[in-house]
């Protein structure tokens, strides 16, 4: 079985993985490192979070879930007392680049096997900011958006289980949360 | 009984008790340290005190943890991890995950017999 390790960019390497019982051989033990913060928990941290002023939990909630749907997601689960929406969306994953390989291979008589389907799930967290004596503040927010995503290729196999943690797509969803948020705040 | 010893174990390290009574917090802090461990949360439930969550790496962890009043002064929180398909049953990635978790919550996690 193969393993891919964390935070490596894996559009170059197609990985088959099979998750199924018929998996034998492989080790069954946990990473050991799986439960341990990275050197760059830190930074993750503040890559995926936020902080927004001015506006109460429920409603920076209401104002996530409307940018969720904007961008195309489902809303799976939610539990506003502890403020966790969780979404997510199927879509193709088909790549030009795989495709082409794919046909000049059949060309050879090989076979190479396409991603077909993506699941992107995003958890989106929201917490008070703390005050100077470490109460939790009704007009402050934290905002955390954790984000995942599954691949399948043509043959229904998992390809690919990654997390996302491209900069770019976390300040394009704060910049849709900030307009929503603004939007939001003045009852539109 | 051999069985009866070996769950006795598993729930003791599967298991710690902090000092506080706020259930709220502590799922709170539970949820962010998931975050920090790079897992998306898949459910949470405030009244039934529970959080589940997924970790994508390459390869899959899915972990529930659950938050409980032990008495009227401590919170007693539980995990249980399975990886791949699999339940994860020894005690170190529990301790990790503890370690984590009393840095959130600024507490010391107590263990339980």
């Amino acid at each position: 079985m193969y393993r891919l390790h964390p935070g490596r960019r894996s559009g170059w390497a197609v990985v088959v993985l099979v998750l199924a019982a018929s998996l034998t051989g492989c080790a069954a033990t946990i990473p050991k490192d799986a439960l341990i913060p990275t050197p760059d928990t830190l930074e993750r941290r503040q890559l995926q979070s936020r902080r927004l002023d001015g506006i109460s939990e429920t409603q920076l909630l209401a104002a996530s879930a409307g940018v969720l749907q904007d961008l195309g997601f489902n809303i799976d689960e939610s539990e506003t007392k502890l403020g966790v929406i969780v979404a997510s969306k199927d879509r193709s994953a088909f790549s030009a680049g795989q495709i082409t390989a794919a046909v000049a291979l059949a060309l050879l008589g090989a076979y190479y096997s396409v991603d077909k389907t993506q699941k992107i799930r995003v958890s989106l967290v929201t917490r008070p900011a703390l005050s100077a004596d470490g109460k939790p503040r009704p007009d402050a927010q934290v905002i955390r958006i954790t984000i995942q995503r599954l691949v399948w290729n043509v043959e229904n196999q998992l390809t690919r289980i990654e997390a996302i943690e491209e900069p770019a797509i976390y300040q394009a969803f704060f910049e849709k949360l900030s307009k929503s948020v603004f939007l939001e705040a003045q009852q539109i | 009984m051999e069985m009866d010893q070996s769950a006795v174990q598993l729930r003791s390290y599967q298991q710690r008790a902090f000092d506080t009574a706020d259930k709220e917090q502590t799922l709170r802090s539970v949820i962010a340290t998931l975050q920090d461990l790079s897992f998306v949360v898949d459910k949470a439930d405030l009244d039934l005190g529970t959080v589940s969550a997924t970790k994508l790496s390459g390869y899959q962890v899915r972990m529930t943890v659950t938050a409980r009043p032990r008495g009227t002064t401590q919170m007693l929180v539980r995990a249980n991890a399975q990886y791949m398909d699999k339940a994860v049953e020894s005690p170190k990635p529990y301790q990790d995950f503890f370690t984590a978790l009393e840095k959130s919550m600024f507490l010391t996690a107590h263990q339980v017999d």
